[in-house]
């Protein structure tokens, strides 16, 4: 299964090496590993999904833990964050075409249908921008292969996630971040789930 | 700072390194010279407290550092130039690591001029050891080399211990910086975020522990490590649990204990094996269920419930699934549970003693077939070297001052079997990695450590000329180890599988060896060949009061078989035992 986890490391040569060569040493895939800066200084952050047994959440948090260059980790799933992706695309859009000159306006009304943007336009092709869940992405993907399209280029960032809310997230218990006083606010409040939509990690707070 | 800066001296960055050594307190560093890390050297006799050890192979630096960590529980320092020098530490570094080892290695780098062109002698040492330390610095700036240092030797022996790397580059050492050692001082260890030992866990294990009528308990490295060998005892003593031994943990509780065991897994003797298997209890300290103690995992003590107290939280769950988890320092976490136990609670009572009384019995058959009751039948055993060595140091009553250094192969499990451990860190061994060649460095910087203290190396043929070259620096250093070369003609262990598993294909596990007493002889140490078993005691007692370093080379029956042997995809109970009539055993006809 997939696993999410969004860990906030030192801002320093190898940092990623060591991260990537982590998971090369427990044999698990990573499927898409994005780093950025954070909202905290000489910090970065991680946003690492890999497919692994369902059990190995535990272990590769504790393992990612024990990376001296880690400053804290969360696992994440669908339910309690916010996941994004961001995706260019380049299609096919010329004269020559299967749908010759009309190519251009039946994909900005397919960009328009998937909330994509287009970024550029040449004599022979488009190039869209598109945000969103990965799903979303793989539909806008299909849809234009589907309809005859050449895709020409693709470049997806892998996924980004944050937790809803922020008062409970233990990105922020980590930092040492007060919650906040007016619990109203924040309707999605992940600890107040159903134990089984939280972490299965048993070990976990 | 900038106040203080009048009063702290500006050193190189050479100083600076061997001044953070000092100041850490150490007095001994195992190593090798070499270009990149020559201005350390140059600098070495302005620090009179700090010993250099000259090695033979920057291998045997990284086992001698490890072989001092182990015999104290301190931080032990090897140092190595660039590329070749810093790429032999690679299998003492892997060994420091998956027995969780506490060492600092220092690497002379090229200048950061031109880190990146292949400048000669220039290797990625910090990409290389990435895997096998705990945590890697390269430092290209003078200012960077005393916090890098102190850092390292923070992270090595806190929490779980292991390796640090330290590679600093040849211009780090030659500039200047000013010196401040307390300034240097890292920012206070940060406990791994997922230990938890809570309340609610621990009043299940007391639950748990209340209601075993069979319980075990699994010593590993981590009793000694966390220094909890009194605290496992009295556990085990209030509640009549028995105690069985990892390799590394064999020498966490004293082996004539009533309650222990003895060496548990794929060579541990039977009554070991089948306890686990028939327990309801498994209170797994500080170990971490390694394939060598677990035989097949899914027949593993398929009826016991198991409680794992571990310092390292990715270590639960990995192998076997475990009820409790106790995730902290093993000796932190018996200070919350004891009190629990003992609280107005009744140590268990006929249940307890029935089940250690299944055991012994289960001891009692097995041991007919031991090979130790063998009467001497002419033939040398290494068993029987073994156990008269154990014997000699016994009847002297040096057992609490007895250091055994072992190789890797059948004689490394006949020492686990047969020398009767009495103290902590009286063991030295590879057991995570096996390394061979590791006993001889691994000794000297156990006694370089502990001078006061016998020191035996047990070896193999084989092993022993990993690194032989060693036998110098010993000559060089004055120091008094014995040396028994457990001499079968083979490579062993390796034999050993060969005849249970590849149909007596015996490839490339025959081994020639040059005389090893000329050999000890050419260094300028003493030393004796032993063929019969009345020889070994006096041999014995001859290396160990000579006060100078002594080999003996123990020629012993070549074909003889390790037993009990748990074979690959067994479960912990199927063991191959020593043939009923084994050939080698039989005794000569006159007797
Ligand atoms: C560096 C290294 N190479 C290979 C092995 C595989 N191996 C394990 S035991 C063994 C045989 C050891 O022979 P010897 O030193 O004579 O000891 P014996 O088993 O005969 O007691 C070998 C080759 C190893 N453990 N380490
Ligand atoms: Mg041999």
């Amino acid at each position: 299964m997939l696993h999410t986890f969004v860990a906030l490391v030192q801002d320093r040569p190898g940092v990623l090496t060591r991260v990537a060569s982590l998971f090369r040493r427990l044999n698990i895939n990573i499927v898409s590993l994005t780093v950025g800066e954070s909202e905290r200084p000489d910090t970065s952050r991680m946003t690492i999904v890999c497919d692994a047994h369902e059990n190995a959440a535990h272990r590769i948090r504790a393992s990612l833990y024990k990376l001296e260059t880690t400053i804290s980790v969360d696992e994440v799933n669908r339910t309690e964050a916010v996941v994004r992706e961001l995706c260019l695309i380049k299609v096919a859009a010329g004269p020559n075409q299967p749908h010759g000159l009309h190519s251009r306006s039946q994909i900005f009304e397919l960009a328009q249908v998937f909330r994509a943007r287009v970024v550029d336009l040449a004599p022979e092709s488009i190039m869209l921008e598109m945000t969103g869940s990965a799903s979303k992405i793989e539909g806008l993907l299909q849809v234009l292969g589907e309809s005859g399209y050449s895709i020409l280029e693709v470049s997806r960032t892998g996924r980004m996630a944050m937790r809803r809310g922020h008062h409970t997230s233990r990105v922020l218990q980590a930092l040492g971040t007060r919650p906040t006083l007016n619990p109203s606010v924040f309707a999605e409040d992940p600890d107040a789930l159903p134990s089984d939509q939280t972490l299965p990690n048993i070990f976990d707070e | 700072m900038a106040d203080s800066n009048n009063a702290n001296p500006t050193l190189t960055g050479s100083e600076i390194l061997l001044a953070t050594l000092a100041g850490e307190g150490i007095t001994t560093v195992f190593g090798y010279p070499g270009g990149a890390i020559l201005p350390v050297y140059d600098s070495l006799r302005k620090f009179p407290t700090i010993h250099h050890v000259l090695v033979r192979h920057e291998q045997s630096a990284a086992h001698m550092a490890d072989g001092y960590a182990r015999a104290t529980g301190r931080v032990g320092v090897c140092m190595a130039t660039s590329g070749p020098g810093a790429t032999n530490l690679v299998t003492g570094l892997a060994t420091a690591m998956m027995d969780s080892i506490p060492i600092v290695a220092i690497t002379g780098q090229v200048s950061s001029k031109v880190l990146g062109t292949d400048a000669f002698q220039e290797i990625d040492i910090t990409g290389i050891t990435l895997p096998i330390t705990k945590h890697n610095f390269l430092v290209t700036r003078a200012e960077q080399i005393a916090t890098a240092v102190r850092e390292a030797f923070q992270i090595a022996r806190s929490g779980r211990p292991g390796p640090v790397l330290v590679d600093i580059t040849k211009d780090a050492q030659q500039a200047t910086a000013a010196f401040d050692f307390d300034a240097a001082r890292p920012r206070p260890y940060r406990p791994h975020p997922m230990l938890r030992a809570e309340s609610s866990s621990i009043q299940e294990a007391v639950t748990l522990i209340q209601q075993a009528k069979r319980p075990v308990i699994l010593a590993g490295h981590g009793v000694v490590e966390s220094g909890a060998e009194t605290q496992v005892l009295a556990l085990a003593e209030a509640h009549q649990i028995p105690i069985a031994s990892t390799l590394l943990g064999l020498d966490a509780v004293p082996a004539n204990h009533p309650l222990s065991l003895g060496l548990m897994g794929m060579h541990g003797e039977s009554w070991v094996n089948h306890a686990i298997q028939q327990a309801d209890l498994l209170l797994a300290f500080g170990m971490r269920f390694d394939d060598r103690v677990t035989g097949n995992l899914s027949k593993y003590s398929p009826n016991s419930k198991k409680i794992h107290v571990e310092i390292d939280p990715s270590e639960i769950n990995k192998n076997v699934w475990v009820d409790v988890a106790l995730i902290g320092d093993l000796k932190e976490v018996l200070s919350l549970l004891t009190p629990l136990l003992s609280a107005g609670n009744q140590p268990r009572g006929a249940d307890g003693s029935e089940w250690l009384k299944q055991i012994r019995a289960s001891k009692g058959n097995a041991s007919v077939r031991d090979i130790i009751n063998l009467p001497d039948n002419g033939h040398l055993y290494a068993a029987h070297v073994i156990h008269d060595i154990w014997h000699e140091a016994a009847a002297a009553g040096r057992l609490d001052q007895t250091i055994i250094v072992t190789d890797v192969g059948q004689h490394q499990m006949w020492e686990a079997q047969y020398f009767k451990h009495q103290a902590p860190r009286s063991l030295i061994t590879s057991g995570g990695l096996g390394t061979m060649g590791f006993a001889l460095p691994a000794a000297i910087g156990a006694k370089t450590a502990c001078p006061e203290k016998d020191v035996w190396v047990i070896v193999g043929d084989g092993g022993f000329q990993m690194t032989a070259a060693e036998l110098s620096t010993i000559v060089q250093e004055k120091l008094a180890i014995n040396i028994a070369v457990i001499n079968n003609g083979f490579l062993g262990m390796v034999r050993q599988w060969q005849e249970a598993i590849y149909d007596k294909n015996y490839s490339a596990s025959p081994i020639l060896s040059p005389d090893f007493v000329l050999l000890a002889a050419a260094h300028g140490i003493a030393g004796a060949t032993v063929r019969k078993r009345a020889d070994v005691i006096p041999h014995a007692t001859l290396a160990r009061t000579s006060g100078k370093p002594f080999l003996i080379n123990f020629l012993v029956e070549k074909e003889d078989g390790v037993y009990p042997m748990i074979a690959p995809g067994s479960a912990l109970h199927e063991m191959l035992r020593r043939p009923q009539h084994d050939p080698l055993l039989e005794l000569p006809e006159d007797l």
